[in-house]
């Protein structure tokens, strides 16, 4: 095993780490702010993705479908927040979750009714098709070099927006005391509206990144959205901060414990018993991590109002 | 006016001898038609319906549920069908877990199933049934076919599979017949969509080849992902990671792949060529193999049903063994555990025109049968 390999791994582990972030940058916004649980969180993803390779397929460009994505993801996250979570924000949390997922049902079966039950197909961008060549002489897939390039220019993005403009600040003030702030004269329901907006944008950005490297269908967006949520219960609910580095550790986690765990069982047992048993662990190893984080800090690690 | 009363006679009198000759037959169809994985259901129920519509026996009611993939809702579904409809034979499920859960209770109640696609190792050995019939293949045939072709040309051969009960049958299926070198054996999560880790020890192996069985959408995500990577060992794997439902979506990323299928478009006979002709001409798609298969399910179905009543099981069991329709897969017969013996072949990705495609490479087994039949007391 050698260590450009290792580094390989961590690079993958550091790409998918960012691709969590941007799913859960959007669930832990909603929730901080709004204090709701959004199981259609992953509907939105889904949405990015079938926009990007629509309008990719339509017009040839890759770019254009990124734009759609942004826009139909958040155009559809302020619809449903118009029409349906509005309704949600007094109620407790089970009714959330019920609404939601009822949500989930309709944009998946909505979507299936529209595009059918086959998988569509969206490649990655001319640009970006290529391998570079990363010092060391390691050969590594460019566009996953951007997508970790992206990951991180949204992190700034919204460590910017939250902490030095007059929306973060009004996003800041919601979190800590909502009437308060409604009291004070802001337009509270255009401010959710603008905030659940923008986690579906980031939803469907993450949808749209990952479409040319997956398949783009109908159900894509709940195994994400699982795991979106086993990172912001590590980061810590409502914490953008948490999320990120949540986000990262779980994406490493994962993706090494992957490559390392059958490996390491392979010293003494056999190789086919070694990659079963491995990969059964390796799979577990996040949620053994979660488990792990709640019962030391069981905020999470970056808890809001810490 | 005479000659319209004697046409309307003439029909009436080919219509009443149509009919007494068929008998009503109640088909229970459970597959797959929401959620994940719903193209093969749609292309298994539109190819049943269409076999069933172009025999023009109209005595044939066929009642269409969607298990959404869901074992426990197929067993609802199930008891449904067999009790308040009364089926008579059932068929449909597309997946081997699904299977697994309806047809033992099924064929315990004397309801005959024909499987249309799954075909776990459980139900083709010790635990055969005579109320069981596999249509399709025994679930380890397709890799053991892979493994008997990468013989030829590779030495040392990568393999990966989803860690689940099909995953771990499509490996031993492969080791079966591959007498090389494993340059290494990966289980991934079943579901995973992220394989660069993965990908980075193929890199890193020194294969010469990879065999890999990922069903569904984590097909499409490897073979794309594989072919952004810059590795390029030859890629090889069962048919149903490069059916006619995903190639569209994997694009040309699956140009060149080699994969062993029971059936191909291409396959040169008279029943394969009306089939595949009247597909495209019903829904505008070519076939999949699941689409075949169940186009072979529901002439065996009409074909036993001339020569049988289905209300006598034991005659229609009969009928039924002797597999006498004609296969779109050239050749076919049931082996003792009611399991298909049929021939095995290799298919290349190609583009035709504009549209991906399969195209026969070579044949790798003649009358191939599965490993369990043995142990089968029948």
């Amino acid at each position: 095993m050698s260590t450009a390999l290792i580094i390989e791994q961590t690079l993958n582990g550091l790409q998918f780490g960012v691709m969590l972030f941007l799913m859960a940058a959007g669930l832990t916004l909603i929730f901080g702010v709004m204090g709701l649980i959004n199981l259609a969180h992953g509907s939105l993803y889904m949405v990015g993705a079938f926009a990007c390779a629509v309008a990719a397929a339509a017009t040839g460009s890759f770019w254009i479908g990124l734009a759609a994505s942004l826009a139909a993801a958040a155009a559809a996250g302020a619809l449903i927040e118009v029409t349906v979570i509005r309704k949600l924000y007094e109620r407790d949390h089970l009714d959330q979750v019920l609404a939601t997922f009822a949500l989930i049902l309709v944009f998946s079966e909505g979507t299936r009714w529209i595009f059918g039950s086959f998988p569509l197909y969206l490649n990655i961008p001319q640009l970006l098709g290529g391998v570079v060549t990363l010092p060391g002489g390691l050969p590594y897939p460019a566009y996953r070099l951007a997508i970790i390039l992206v990951g991180l220019a949204v992190a700034v993005g919204l460590y910017l927006l939250i902490s030095k403009t007059r929306l973060g600040m009004r996003i800041r003030a919601g979190e800590s005391d909502r009437e308060m702030i409604g009291a004070l004269g802001v337009d509270i329901r255009t401010l959710y509206t603008v905030v659940f907006a923008l986690g579906a944008a980031l939803a469907g950005l993450a949808g749209a990144l990952v479409g040319p490297l997956q398949s783009v269908q109908v159900g894509m967006g709940e195994p994400v959205l699982i795991l979106a949520f086993v990172v912001i219960v590590i980061g810590g609910i409502g914490s953008i901060k948490g999320a990120f580095i949540g986000a990262i550790l779980v994406g490493v986690i994962d993706t090494l414990g992957r490559f390392l765990l059958p490996l390491a069982l392979g010293v003494f047992l056999d190789p086919s018993q070694a990659a079963g048993v491995g990969a059964a662990l390796a799979s577990m190893l996040i949620y053994v991590f979660m488990a792990l984080v709640l019962a030391f800090r069981p905020t999470g690690l970056f808890a809001a109002g810490d | 006016m005479k000659k319209i009363i004697a046409a309307g006679l003439v029909g009436l009198a080919m219509g009443v001898s149509g009919t007494a000759m068929a008998e009503p037959i109640k088909i229970g169809m459970i597959t797959t038609l929401s959620g994940g994985g719903a193209g093969l259901g749609v292309d298994v129920r539109d190819a049943f319906e269409l076999a069933i519509e172009k025999s023009g026996n109209s005595e044939i009611e066929v009642i269409t549920e969607d298990d959404a993939r869901k074992p426990e809702l197929a067993v609802q579904i199930a008891d449904k069908m067999i009790q308040s409809d009364e089926v008579d034979l059932m068929t449909g499920i597309i997946w081997s877990n699904l299977a697994m859960a309806v047809v033992p209770s099924a064929t315990a109640q004397d309801v005959i199933y024909l499987s249309p696609n799954a075909g776990p190792s459980a139900l083709a050995g010790a635990n055969c049934n005579e109320n069981y019939f596999n249509v399709a293949y025994q679930n380890d045939n397709f890799h053991e076919a892979m493994g008997n072709f990468a013989n030829k040309d590779y030495k040392k051969v990568f393999i990966l599979a989803p860690n689940y009960p099909a995953g771990k049958d499509s490996l031993t299926g492969f080791k079966r017949f591959y007498k090389g070198e494993l340059a290494g054996e990966v289980y991934t999560k079943l579901g995973q969509t992220d394989y660069a880790a993965e990908i980075a020890q193929i890199r890193a192996s020194g294969a010469d080849a990879v065999f890999f069985f990922l069903p569904g959408g984590m097909g499409i995500a490897f073979t794309k992902q594989y072919a952004q990577s810059g590795v390029d060992l030859p890629l090889m794997g069962p048919a149903f990671s490069f059916s006619q439902d995903v190639l569209p979506a994997m694009g040309d990323a699956a140009l060149g792949i080699k994969n062993s299928a029971s059936w191909s478009h291409d396959l040169d006979n008279e029943a394969n060529k009306a089939f595949v002709e009247a597909f495209k001409a019903e829904y505008g798609r070519l076939p999949s193999v699941y689409a075949a298969q169940a186009w072979d399910t529901a002439n065996l179905i009409l074909a036993a049903a001339e020569k049988a009543s289905v209300k006598d099981k034991e005659a229609f069991r009969a009928a039924l063994k002797q597999a006498d329709f004609a296969s779109v897969r050239g050749k076919f017969s049931f082996n003792t555990n009611n399991h298909p013996i049929q021939d095995l072949y290799v298919r290349e990705v190609v583009k035709e025109g504009d549209v991906l495609t399969n195209k026969i490479v070579e044949k790798t087994f003649t009358d191939h049968e599965d490993a369990y039949a043995a142990e089968c007391k029948m």
